[in-house]
């Protein structure tokens, strides 16, 4: 994958929950080690947007929507597994 | 579909229902729990694959949404909404009208790219809920495949917290929620072993649907198995997923109010039957015709409905031997014309020959066709179909609720039942136990003599009304279905030709003392005109007589006087005197 691909996240949290937190957290710790300067986070709150949340079919919570690059693709959970995060995002081969 | 509309109205509930519960509008459920589903609180439904769960849940939702007011969100875990709208169309439930504002179709499928990365709950799709049961004014809710979304979780600790957080909600949302989850076969009698057992002990209320196969022929059944705050029937009730959607039957509960009861009678069709019965069959009652094949049960009950066609009824004949063409021309070769009343829509004949399928489906189009033709008269040609294969444990309860339900709906009923020649139950009842609920029971047999099978019929039972006690002949001739008296003598019963025979034999005898009494009566009249004849000529006679007598007397009269005037003339011409004393000696 080109190394200066752009990332596009959207992150859907409920509120101040700890499953939010350690997304947030987990996301951002993941974009500043691997994607410095090439990410854009934005941070859906569902009981704030109940609608987004509606339109975008989130049902479970976190769910991160990767929007760029292409195809969409979503990970539900606090995105605690790395390895996991870093394969669907295509860095698997990276970081081995 | 305005017919449709107008079977859901005649069972339809009043808007508001009880209060506590919110009505489903499902045949016979709304009767089990008395008044629906607990309003403002959750039901779990739980069942195998193909059990009728979703049938259930959105009958439930379109109902409220239709009829109750109470808009409603169906979140779809496992089918896709569209097709569930396409599929569930057939139903006449308009679920593509009440889409635009009063049912929301929420897809929750989760895709099958999904990648899960640590732990997750539901917080997002009740949060997205929430806003959307605000907007639309949601007062029901279905969770349709719970089991899906709860297998995404990892462990029962995590499934626990969200079936609670989900809970949680619905309380605070006072919707009345209906979660459907699969269970198997082996599962049904234990919820509480399931991965959701947990849910089972935190909602008010929870049905299971079953669905098992005996002998190829398919069963439903649905029970209720708690009902906090609420009584309800505990039993497994038998439905069936019919062209309405869901159907339940149901046993009378106690304390429904009885069926109304007339004095009315309704002609049998054979007049001299009616005679028996004392006026008729009574309107509203069932009667059941038993005998053997080909004793005249078709045709006994194609009599009824010409008598009921013939008042202007509207009537249904159930035929599961025959076509209905077929019965229609071979009642004709009897005088009983059917085909004019089937043309002009009076008379529904049904031909069911080939349906198979599990006494209740029967019952259940038989219910429905009913009501769709609105029929007052209901033949059913032979009942006991309901007991073939497969159907032995359900058949007897179905029967029951069929008579139940003609009765509440006012229906005459004609069934006929075959007896097994070779069973021997003559006397002991038909397979169903019919004969036992039966209110007039007439029975068809045979009777073998001199070479002559002979129909006999003869009123088991009636119930309320005065009934002859005797056995009639049965006579069908193509001027129509008559009762003849048969011919006892000698404590023998004679029938057909031997009491034809005994009966001209009995015609010439009395014809010939009739002959001989006349002859008698002539030669007595000549007698007495004889007699008449001397009596008249004595008595001339005796005139005759008398009048000679009289002229005799006056004769000597007048000699005598001629006598003594000539003495005295005498005695003057002689002069003399004295005459006296020799008138004393002459003396």
């Amino acid at each position: 994958m080109n190394p200066r691909t752009s990332f596009k996240f959207r992150l859907y949290i409920a509120g101040d929950t700890e499953n939010s937190a350690q997304a947030i957290a987990n996301l951002t710790k993941l974009c500043s080690t691997r994607l410095a300067d090439r990410h854009e986070i934005e941070i859906v709150d569902v009981f704030k947007e109940p609608k987004r949340a509606l339109a975008d079919g989130i049902f479970l919570t976190p769910t991160l929507i990767i929007l760029a690059p292409s195809p969409l693709r979503r990970i539900v959970g606090t995105l605690g597994q790395t390895k996991t995060v870093l394969q669907t995002l295509g860095l698997g081969t990276m970081a081995a | 579909m305005r017919l449709k509309e107008n079977i859901m109205k005649s069972v339809r509930p009043s808007h508001g229902g009880v209060p506590g519960k919110a009505p489903t509008g499902i045949l016979g459920f709304d009767e089990i729990t008395g008044g629906g589903l607990p309003r403002g609180r959750t039901t779990l439904l739980a069942g195998g694959p193909g059990s009728g769960k979703t049938i259930f849940a959105l009958q439930f939702l379109a109902y409220g949404a239709r009829e109750c007011k109470e808009p409603g969100i169906f979140i779809a875990f496992e089918e896709a909404p569209k097709r569930l709208v396409t599929n569930f169309e057939t139903f006449g439930w308009k679920l593509a009208a009440l889409q635009k504002h009063k049912l929301f179709f929420l897809d929750a499928r989760p895709t099958p790219d999904l990648v899960q990365s640590g732990t997750f709950d539901l917080s997002g799709m009740l949060a997205a809920l929430g806003a959307k049961a605000k907007e639309i004014g949601a007062r029901r809710i279905v969770f349709d495949a719970m089991d899906i979304v709860l297998a995404l979780l990892p462990d029962a600790a995590a499934r626990r917290r969200e079936i609670y957080r989900l809970h949680e909600w619905l309380l605070a949302s006072e919707l009345t929620a209906l979660i459907t989850a699969k269970a198997t076969a082996e599962e049904e009698g234990s919820l509480g072993q399931q991965p959701f057992g947990f849910m089972q002990f935190m909602v008010d209320c929870a049905v299971v649907l079953n669905h098992r196969v005996d002998q190829g022929v398919s069963q439903r059944n649905l029970r209720v198995q708690k009902y906090r705050g609420s009584n309800f029937d505990e039993n497994e009730s038998p439905f069936v997923i019919g062209k309405f959607g869901f159907d339940v039957a149901v046993a009378r509960m106690l304390g429904r109010v009885d069926a109304k009861v007339t004095d009315e009678r309704v002609t049998s069709g054979v007049k001299r039957l009616d005679t028996m019965l004392g006026g008729g069959y009574y309107r509203g009652a069932s009667v059941l015709i038993t005998g053997f094949p080909g004793t005249a049960k078709t045709t006994l009950s194609g009599a009824f409905a010409e008598g009921a066609c013939k008042r202007g009824e509207r009537t249904m004949f159930i035929g599961f031997d025959s076509d209905g063409t077929e019965v229609m021309r071979n009642l004709t070769s009897v005088g009983i014309r059917l085909a004019p009343y089937s043309k002009n829509g009076l008379l529904r004949m049904i031909s069911a020959r080939t349906i198979t399928g599990s006494a209740e489906t029967l019952l259940v189009r038989i219910k429905s066709l009913a009501q769709e033709h609105k029929a007052r008269c209901l033949v059913i040609d032979p009942v006991s179909t309901l007991s073939q294969a497969g159907n032995e444990l359900t058949a007897h309860g179905v029967a029951e609720r069929l008579i139940d339900w003609c009765k509440a709906d006012g229906i005459t009923l004609v069934c006929t039942s075959l007896l097994d020649e070779m069973s021997g139950k003559v006397d002991g009842g038909t397979p169903l136990q019919v004969s036992t609920l039966a209110d007039t029971w007439i029975h068809l047999n045979y009777l073998v003599q001199a070479g002559e099978r002979n129909r006999g019929l003869s009123i088991i039972k009636s119930r309320g009304t005065a009934h002859s006690n005797q056995v009639r002949e049965l006579i069908l001739s193509d001027s129509g279905v008559t009762l003849a008296d048969i011919y006892t003598a000698g404590g023998e019963v004679l029938m057909g030709t031997l009491r034809w025979e005994r009966e001209s034999a009995e015609r010439v005898a009395s014809e010939v003392a009739d002959v001989a009494g006349k002859l008698k009566r002539v030669s007595l009249d000549a007698e007495e005109a004889v007699l008449q004849v001397r009596a008249k000529s004595l008595q001339t006679e005796l005139v005759a007589k008398k009048v000679e007598k009289t002229l005799l007397a006056r004769t000597t009269e007048s000699r005598v006087r001629e006598l003594s005037r000539g003495h005295s003339r005498m005695r003057e011409l002689r002069g003399a005197d004295a005459a006296v004393p020799r008138r004393k000696k002459a003396l």
